[in-house]
This record gives C-alpha cells, sequence and structure tokens, in this order.
C-alpha cells in the first residue's frame, strides 16, 4: 500500500468568529470621508449590530485555518457519483477576475457591455452544438433550477396547444430533484421502475403514458451509470401520446461528442456547468444550469434573450410566450466566464476524448473491483459505476462504514445510498481527471478496505479515525438543531 | 490545455484489464440511432495564452474595463471589496470543495457556514438563517411559498415597490400552481400604500422590499401589524443588506421571513451574478425552510464540529414532498459574504453604511440644488429617485458615451415614472466625482 | 439492525399492514408505531403528529417520523377523534425507538367508525407479514 494522500493539517481547534471578536478593532480599510454627515430619520435606526469586530490578521487567520480542514478536488480524488468532480483549471479563476467582467453592472445600456453580451451569446451556441440542441437559456442558477425552468417550458408548452396534463413520469432512479422540481409546477409524479438490466424498458413506460400526461425526465446515462438503451423507442411512446421529453443532463461528461441529444429525442435538456464544464463545486455552489431545447420550445425560453443582429449584442424580452424570469438578472455570470474558457480550451476533440477517459476509468475501477464488491450490473458501464453493500452485510458492515473507512487512505468517498434502486449504493465516478496511478491507488484502497472488513470490520465502524474530527452525531443535530452561535 | 493525463500505453493497459480492444468498444450500449452524425464544430483549442487574450479582449469591452463611472444599483451595488476577501476566497480547499455531505472531511466549510448562518440572524434580527439560496429574487419565490405552505392559503399581497425582477420571478414560481399575486401600490411619499391591504383579506404573506427599489426605508411595523391582523406573515425583502448597519433590521419590525440580496457583501457585480439567495426567519418555522442548514454537534469523542442537519426537509430525502427543490446553493458566496462582514467587524458595518447614507445625501443635495427634483419623501439609504427635466435624456446619453452611468432611467419599470432616474451612491464615489456628476448633468 | 425473531411485538395489541399498532381500551384507542418500523427508521428524530381534536380517517396519513436520512408516512389505523397527543416526544423523539409501546405511544383517539379495525392483525399474522416480506 502505498503512502496516504490528503492532509488534516496541524490546526486542532478554531474558535468561532465572535469569540474571537474584541469591539474596536477594524480588518476593513473604509474609503475616506469627505462628506459632513446627513442628519438621520428619526425613529428609523437600530441599534448597534452584534457582529464580531476583528482585525484583517484574525481574519486572515481563522480562514486559513477553517480551510485546511477541508477536503477539495484540489487535495485529492473525489469520485463522487453524478457530481463530476473534475480539476477545476486556475486559468478560469483568473479570467473571471478579470475587472471588466468582474466590475460589470448588469443594468449597463447594451453598448458599454458587448463584451459580457457576447460572451453569453457563444456560450449558448458552444453548448447547443456540444449537445445538438437548438436554442439555449443560461439563467438557471443550477441544475435544479434548470430542472425547474424545464418543467415549465413543458407546462407553457402544453397550455399553449390548449392541453391539460397533471401528471410527469420519472424513474425510480432519478435524482430528488427531478419529482421536487415536477411538484413545483404542479405535476404529480408518475414512477417507471427500471428492469432487471438496470435501465428503462418501453413497455414499462407505454404502460403509464397517456394524454394526461405532460412527458417524462429522463437521465442519461442513467444513475446507475447505465445508458439508456432504449430511450429512442420511449421517446417516440410519449411523444405519440403528445407529451415531451425532459432530459436530465448531470451525466453529459459521459457522452460528449458521442450522442446527439435532439435525434435521441429530447425536447429539453439541463446542463451542469459545475459538472461537465469544469466549473468549481464551491462547497455547495455557485453553480449554473442552462436548459438547451428544440425549435419548437424555444418560444417558451426564459427571457431576456441574449440576441444578436448584425454584429451586435442585445437582450430581448420581446417574447410572449416566455415563461418569464427566473433570475434577477441573466444567471450566474461568473460561473459562465468558466465554462467558456474550458470549452474554448478544449476544443471538440478534447471533449470527446475527456467523456472517453472519464468512461475508461469508470469501468476500469469496475473491473478492478468486481471481485470484492457487489456489482448488480456486470456490463459495460458509462462514466459512472455502481456497487452494492451485498458483500458487506456478512461482515456486519455497512457502505457507510466503508465511506468513513476510505477517508483514513485520503480519498472523499464516492456518493453512498444513492440510487434507492439499489441497495447500500457505492456510486464511483472517478472523472477523466484522474490519472491512471491515481485510480490504482484508489482502487488499492477499496480493496484493502474490503478485506479490513472481513479480517477486522472495527476499523471500519470507527472510522474515521485519522481525521481530525471522528464520526459526528448527526442523530443530535437534527433532534436538538442549533443553527446559529 | 486540455487537462487529460492519460498517456498512450497507460490506455492500452487500462484497455486490456477491463477486456476490450479499443476506447469505441466501450460505448457498445449506445445504439446508432442516439449518436451524432458528425462531429462537433468548434474552433481549434486555445492555449492558454491565446484564451487569456481572447477573453481580455471582450472583458474590455465594458465600461468597468475603461474607468467609466456608473451611479446605478438597482439591485446590484459597486462596493469596495477587501484584499483579504479575495485572497481567502482563493484557498482551493474552500472552492474545489463538494457540499459537506461528508462532515469529517469538511470541516471549514461547515464551521464557516455556520458562522455565516449566525452573522445573517445577528444582521437582520431573526431566529434562524439557511446556507443561501441563489439570489434576493427566488429567495423571496421562496419565502412566498413557504408562507403558503405554512398558511395553507393560496394568495400573496406584493408591494409594486418590491424589484421588478424580483416580482417577475415570484410569478413565474407561482404560476404554475395557479396563486394569486395581488399587487400593492405605492404611495406619494414612495413606501408602499400599505392601507390598500384593507381591501385585501385570506393573504399567505404581505410582501414588502425595504429599502424599496426607489431606496425607500419602508415602514415594516406597521405592515406586520396588518399582516399579522389578517393572519399572514410578513415578508421583508431587501436588495441592499448594508441598510441594516444603519436601520432597523426587518426582525426587529415584526418580520416573519427576511430574504433578499446579498451581493453587497463581498460579491463582485459580475454583471448580475453569481448573487447571494439570503433567507431568515423565526425558530417556529424552521422545519419549513428552504435550502441547506448547518448544525452544530459534536463526535463521538465529544469534540464540537459541524454537519448539515434537517435534512429531511429536502429534495434528496423528501422528494417531492420537498420543502424546496433546491440542491446546489451558492456557498461560495455566502462564505465571501461572512469574510467581508468579518473584515467590515459590527463597528465597521456601521461606519460604512453611515458613509454610503452620507455620500448618497450629499449628491442629493448638491442634485437639489441645481434644480433637479427628488419627488419621494421618505428617507432614503444609498439611492434615491430623481426627477430630470426635459431632454434630460440627451444629457444622459451624452454621459453615456463619456463612460458615466447617470442613474437607472425608471421608465422601462414604471412607465408613470418616465422622466425620473434611480442614482445609487456608495462609499466608491468621491465627492469630487459626484460635484463633476453634477455639473456635467447641467451643463 | 434487528433481526426478524429479535423484534418485540406484545400479545395484547393489534397491528397494521403499515405498522402501526393499537391498543383498544373500551371506545378509546392508543396508537403508535411498531419495534420492527422504529428499528427501520433507526434514530428519531422528530415526530409530527396531528392537534388535539383533529378527526382522523381510518388509512389516510396523519403524521410523520423522521429519522436523520429518511421520513415514514404515519397512517390511521382506525378512524377517530384525537384526544390525547403524547407531548414528550416534541422534546425526546428517541422514546419511540426505546419504548414504542408504552412511552414511545403517539396518540389516542375515541373511535368513530363501527369497523373498530376488524381487518388489523394480530401479533402472529404480523410476525407471519415481516417474514414474508422478508
Amino acid at each position: 500500500m502505498t503512502e496516504i494522500q490528503g492532509a488534516t493539517g496541524l490546526v486542532l481547534n478554531e474558535a468561532l468568529l465572535w469569540e474571537r471578536g474584541v469591539r474596536g478593532r477594524r480588518g476593513f480599510s473604509l474609503p475616506r470621508r469627505d462628506v459632513e454627515a446627513v442628519p438621520l430619520p428619526e425613529g428609523c435606526c437600530r441599534e448597534s449590530t452584534d457582529l464580531p469586530d476583528l482585525s484583517e490578521v484574525d481574519v486572515v487567520r481563522h480562514y486559513t485555518r477553517l480551510s485546511q480542514w477541508n477536503f477539495g478536488v484540489d487535495t485529492g480524488m473525489y469520485p463522487l457519483g453524478s457530481c463530476t468532480m473534475k480539476y477545476n483549471p486556475k486559468i478560469n479563476e483568473h479570467l473571471a477576475a478579470l475587472p471588466g467582467f468582474a466590475g460589470a453592472h448588469p443594468l449597463l445600456p447594451e453598448t458599454l457591455c458587448q463584451g459580457a453580451l457576447g460572451l453569453m451569446y457563444d456560450l449558448q451556441g458552444l453548448l447547443a452544438e456540444i449537445t445538438g440542441m437548438d436554442a439555449v437559456s443560461l439563467q438557471p442558477s443550477a441544475g435544479a433550477q434548470g430542472e425547474l425552468t424545464g418543467m415549465l417550458l413543458i407546462h407553457a408548452f402544453h397550455r399553449n396547444h390548449g392541453s391539460k396534463r397533471t401528471k410527469i413520469i420519472v424513474p425510480d432512479t432519478a435524482h430528488g430533484t427531478n419529482p421536487a422540481s415536477a411538484a413545483l409546477c404542479g405535476y404529480r409524479p408518475v414512477p417507471v421502475s427500471s428492469n432487471d438490466r438496470g435501465i428503462l424498458s418501453r413497455e414499462n413506460v407505454a404502460r403509464v403514458m397517456d394524454e394526461e400526461t405532460a412527458g417524462i425526465m429522463i437521465t442519461n446515462p442513467n444513475t446507475l451509470g447505465l445508458f439508456e438503451e432504449q430511450i429512442r423507442e420511449i421517446t417516440e411512446i410519449v411523444h405519440e401520446k403528445g407529451g415531451l421529453v425532459y432530459g436530465d443532463g448531470a451525466n453529459m461528461n459521459a457522452v460528449m461528442g458521442v450522442v446527439d441529444m435532439k435525434r435521441i429525442g429530447v425536447d429539453v435538456l439541463h446542463l451542469n456547468l459545475h459538472k461537465t464544464f469544469s466549473t468549481p463545486h464551491g462547497g455547495g455552489g455557485p453553480g449554473s444550469g442552462p436548459v438547451c431545447v428544440t425549435e419548437e420550445l424555444e418560444p417558451f425560453l426564459p427571457v431576456p434573450r441574449i440576441v444578436k443582429q448584425d454584429d451586435r449584442y442585445g437582450l430581448s424580452e420581446d417574447h410572449v410566450k416566455s415563461v418569464g424570469r427566473l433570475h434577477a438578472f441573466y444567471g450566474s455570470f461568473g460561473v459562465m466566464i468558466k465554462a467558456y474558457a474550458y470549452i474554448l480550451s478544449m476544443g471538440a476533440e478534447n471533449l470527446k476524448t475527456a467523456s472517453r477517459l472519464a468512461v475508461l476509468n469508470a469501468n476500469y475501477v469496475k473491473e478492478r473491483l468486481k471481485d470484492v464488491y457487489d456489482l448488480p450490473y456486470d456490463r459495460p458501464c458509462m462514466h459512472e459505476c455502481v456497487f452494492t453493500d451485498k458483500r458487506l452485510k456478512a461482515a456486519k458492515v455497512t457502505t457507510l462504514d466503508v465511506a468513513k473507512r476510505l477517508m483514513d487512505y485520503g480519498f472523499h468517498p464516492p456518493t453512498i445510498y444513492f440510487p434507492l434502486v439499489v441497495s447500500g449504493a457505492l456510486m464511483v465516478e472517478p472523472t477523466e481527471s484522474e490519472s491512471k496511478d491515481q485510480v490504482d491507488r484508489y482502487v488499492e484502497a477499496m480493496r484493502a478496505i474490503a478485506a479490513e472488513a472481513a479480517e477486522d470490520p472495527d476499523l471500519l465502524r470507527n472510522a474515521p479515525a485519522r481525521t481530525r474530527l471522528h464520526r459526528l452525531d448527526e442523530t443530535a443535530a437534527a433532534r436538538h438543531p442549533c443553527l446559529k452561535g | 490545455m486540455h487537462y487529460l493525463s492519460h498517456t498512450a500505453e497507460e490506455i492500452a493497459s487500462m484497455l486490456e484489464a477491463i477486456g476490450v480492444e479499443s476506447l469505441d468498444d466501450l460505448f457498445t450500449t449506445v445504439p446508432e440511432a442516439c449518436r451524432r452524425k458528425k462531429p462537433m464544430n468548434m474552433p481549434p483549442p486555445l492555449d492558454e495564452w491565446e484564451l487569456t487574450g481572447h477573453l481580455e479582449r471582450m472583458a474590455k469591452d465594458t465600461v468597468a474595463a475603461s474607468g467609466g463611472t456608473v451611479f446605478a444599483g438597482g439591485g446590484s451595488y459597486e462596493h469596495h471589496i477587501p484584499a483579504a476577501v479575495r485572497a481567502l476566497l482563493q484557498r482551493s480547499e474552500f472552492y474545489t470543495a463538494y457540499t459537506p455531505y461528508q462532515p469529517e472531511m469538511t470541516q471549514g466549510t461547515l464551521q464557516a457556514i455556520y458562522e455565516y448562518q449566525t452573522l445573517v440572524t445577528r444582521l437582520l434580527s431573526m431566529d434562524v438563517a439557511n446556507a443561501s439560496l441563489y439570489d434576493g429574487a427566488s429567495a423571496l419565490a421562496e419565502a412566498l411559498l413557504m408562507a403558503i405552505r405554512v398558511t395553507r392559503r393560496s394568495r400573496v399581497a406584493v408591494s409594486r415597490a418590491v424589484h421588478p425582477h424580483f416580482r417577475q420571478v415570484v410569478r413565474t414560481y407561482l404560476g404554475p400552481t395557479g396563486y394569486e399575486i395581488l399587487e400593492l401600490p405605492f404611495r406619494e411619499d414612495g413606501t408602499t400604500d400599505l392601507e390598500a391591504l384593507d381591501d385585501v383579506s385570506d393573504v399567505a404573506a404581505v410582501a414588502v422590499q425595504s429599502p424599496n427599489v426607489f431606496g425607500c426605508i419602508e415602514r415594516l411595523g406597521e405592515a406586520a401589524d396588518r399582516a399579522h391582523q389578517g393572519g399572514a406573515l410578513l415578508v421583508s425583502a431587501f436588495t441592499e443588506p448594508l441598510a441594516f448597519g444603519l436601520f432597523k433590521p426587518p426582525g426587529d419590525q415584526g418580520a416573519d421571513i427576511a430574504c433578499g440580496e446579498g451581493q453587497s457583501f463581498g460579491i463582485p457585480q459580475s454583471f448580475g451574478g453569481p448573487l447571494l439567495g439570503v433567507f431568515a426567519t423565526r425558530d417556529r418555522y424552521v422545519r419549513s425552510i428552504p435550502g441547506r442548514l448547518v448544525g452544530k454537534t459534536v463526535d463521538k469523542d465529544g469534540q464540537r464540529g459541524f454537519v448539515l442537519t434537517l435534512a429531511t426537509r429536502e429534495q434528496h430525502i423528501r422528494r417531492e414532498k420537498a420543502t424546496s427543490n433546491i440542491c446546489t446553493n451558492n456557498s461560495l458566496c455566502a462564505l465571501a459574504s461572512a469574510i467581508y462582514l468579518a473584515c467590515l467587524g459590527g463597528t465597521g458595518l456601521e461606519d460604512l453604511a453611515r458613509l454610503n447614507y452620507d455620500k448618497a445625501g450629499f449628491l442629493k443635495g448638491r442634485l437639489i440644488d441645481a434644480g433637479f427634483s427628488v419627488p419621494f419623501g421618505a428617507p432614503t439609504f444609498n439611492e434615491f429617485v430623481l426627477e430630470a427635466p426635459k431632454g434630460f435624456d440627451r444629457t444622459y446619453e451624452r454621459l453615456l458615451d463619456q463612460g458615466t452611468v447617470a442613474g437607472i432611467p425608471l421608465g422601462r419599470w414604471y412607465p408613470e415614472l418616465s422622466s425620473h432616474y434611480l442614482l445609487c451612491v456608495t462609499e466608491t464615489k468621491t465627492a469630487e466625482t459626484m460635484e463633476r456628476l453634477v455639473r456635467e448633468m447641467t451643463s | 439492525m434487528k433481526e426478524i425473531h429479535e423484534l418485540v411485538l406484545p400479545e395484547d395489541l393489534r397491528y397494521s399492514e403499515s405498522h402501526e399498532w393499537v391498543r383498544f381500551d373500551g371506545d378509546r384507542v392508543r396508537i403508535g408505531i411498531t419495534d420492527y418500523a422504529q428499528n427501520q427508521l433507526g434514530d428519531i428524530v422528530f415526530v409530527e403528529l396531528p392537534g388535539m381534536g383533529d378527526v382522523l380517517e381510518k388509512g389516510r396519513e396523519f403524521g410523520t417520523v423522521e429519522s436523520v436520512k429518511a421520513v415514514a408516512e404515519v397512517y390511521a389505523p382506525v378512524g377517530g377523534e384525537v384526544v390525547a397527543v403524547n407531548e414528550a416526544l416534541v422534546d425526546a423523539p428517541e422514546l419511540v425507538n426505546q419504548d414504542p409501546y408504552e412511552k414511545g405511544w403517539m396518540l389516542e383517539l375515541t373511535v368513530t367508525d363501527a369497523s373498530k379495525g376488524e381487518d388489523l392483525m394480530q401479533r402472529d399474522a404480523y410476525l407471519e407479514n415481516l417474514k414474508a416480506q422478508g
């Protein structure tokens, strides 16, 4: 076993901000006061805020130390299934911070922001090209908001056709945001099961598709890491009854340059720029969830639209059928810059290679672990593979125990307990960013843990042991919530 | 750069371990009918130098790069961001980390967001804040949906003095399920006509914004009383939270939900995004809150730590019955705002807010002296509405050519205010710059 | 996780398919969830119950039981009006885990429908049911 990677730092304890504050300190260089004080209106003013005062060195040390408790993609491998934790290029951070972009007010007259509008317009075109779809809106702030937009588009389409539909088909492997977004639109999710090959079958879909169903939400490749082989037949079945197909594009990293979403029959697709397109995850966000649609759905896209006339870029609100606005302005522009830069750096060939290598890494992991972890679907996977806890049950260890023990080996755990259709799921997505030797280390660690499960299971049950904190009491946190200090 | 490290030998070795001949063999489950007919059509890849040149050219094409002067707010504010904030946000342990579902490896994010939640509740005088939403507009939409859930009523009343983009987003969110949105007009003094609530009954929430879109401070206490009398929640929104360094926060005036835009706190304007949806409410509604929550706990050795908690509200567990569909939020922006507030401190926040108020007051005074009219009489913070004389639009255009944006023309949002402009003054405007603006506006 | 043979299932109670138990006392019934249900859920963190005077319909959902990672709906095994709610569960939801049949009781109803839960299972039938589920 090669040496452990990942760091915990030597920071043992870090006080909370207000435990450090001393009244009168300041870490902020206030601009000069060159005006007189203006009288204050009566009765409107507050008492003193109870925020701590800190000096710059206090603040810098506090957050530097906190950061050392975090494990990021820059620390080590992060094989979270369906999250696509690929490397975040540093040049993109620099470009997003260019003063012309970072300092741009969103309500500038169009003549004063052609560069920003041009970037968005170009990015729309690139995403349309990558997916095979016809038109794009960059407005949604994340995948879930992209899904809501997709539902709104479908809803608007049906209303425009005078068709009243109340249901939407959602596979049992769907991400929780799918039914949640459908419900926001007033649709009742109708479940459909995957078959014993882990994919949707046309018969199951045909059985539930009717003229009261607005459509179907499909993730392809699905959350088991498998390509939905019958997807074309399924989209035809849905279209035949007047329904539309929503594609959850979270797993786009498997199929860039390979698949044509429009040809498949997808009517609206969302993408996650913070997954497939390398923008950083930020500890939970911000993301960006553009939607790509067919010509038929284009009139319903959110406003304002980014348009080009002659050589000028502009914003257009003149779309009566639009579902409206989803964001105060145009979406996560700062995130879009990074995705745009990534796509321009890669070009078509390299994006396709990225997908191919992501799929290679996942299949390699699958082959090298299937003798020690239970593999429910033993055939080519896409960019992620899923194991179950079947072999762990005998040793009375859980998927959670395996995940926690991986931390002691210097890796972030894979996604666990999702999708729900598989018992104790371990969903591994290496991404193309991991070199062969990194993947080999990960495989070695997983094999070592499987051996420990058989020989010394307490090592797993008591894990993580090497982190500063050991297993945290999530039950107490939920029973007696303490959400502020 | 393509960020791909596999060599041909490595690929061959891996294919052999898998038992296939080529990378194409890994895609056998993709039917022909699903495949692209042609390769993706894109420009050839750019190296880092070319890429930088290309984006720098695009960035130069905005007034901020060329040193223009922008006196505009309207939901996006120009504030000085301390160098320490920028430096700390570049720590890749923060920005390349995932959502902290594995708390033992992400205590940095978790403690920082717990601190953020705390600072927000103290600033707004509320009981509990979440770990962020996308932006102020969607935060308001979520607040109204929450009020609808909690009261089980299906109508809301929203002031017309709430930012029009926020109101549009609310319409988008509330549209498909047929919830009714009633509009409250604004009065001559620029604040919401709360008397209009006399004719309104059975609403889940009354939503006002303070400072409102005109920069005016609303009578939140009165709005709260009227809302509560009718069994509704008061939702108090904001676009400029710096105002609460000076003015009474919503929590001290009876708000049930306080929500809005946090971009002013250490987040670059960045052409409108990413932003920061701030959301806070009362303890009794905690299980109805949308979004993630960080809670304090201990590990098995009794050491203090933090975890995401009350997750059963969220989509990954509750699915269609979740309090919201949100998954990814704007966590790094929340971190930025916490670091900013830490640098500023409570006393710094009070000083900065007062400076904004005084500078805006200065410009207002000079413009009145120069013959402009300030039609709304209510107190304002760092934005105010100016009524310009006939023909001013030509002056406005001339100033644009010089790279000066003299406010936001309000006619696009309020047709009856077609000769009015919304001006914003923050600590970034010197007295000299303001004097020059007045001279140019009157010449 | 308990094995099926380790579960506690008192003889004097009746059981529903959805894992609620009922203790009959004339017209009044006391309701809770079974040892199987609490075991499946894991550490319970929150119990959502109806209010006094609410009228429950047999077979309809009346509340939820939450663990850290799951939420389960609780269904009324008989119909009736709520006359008592176990307030102790507000601060100590873990009582449902520790003592599901006594201290972890959830609510009491005066029964309104005539059937009085004739379709509820006796202990042995419920146990067979659990074994069949596998």
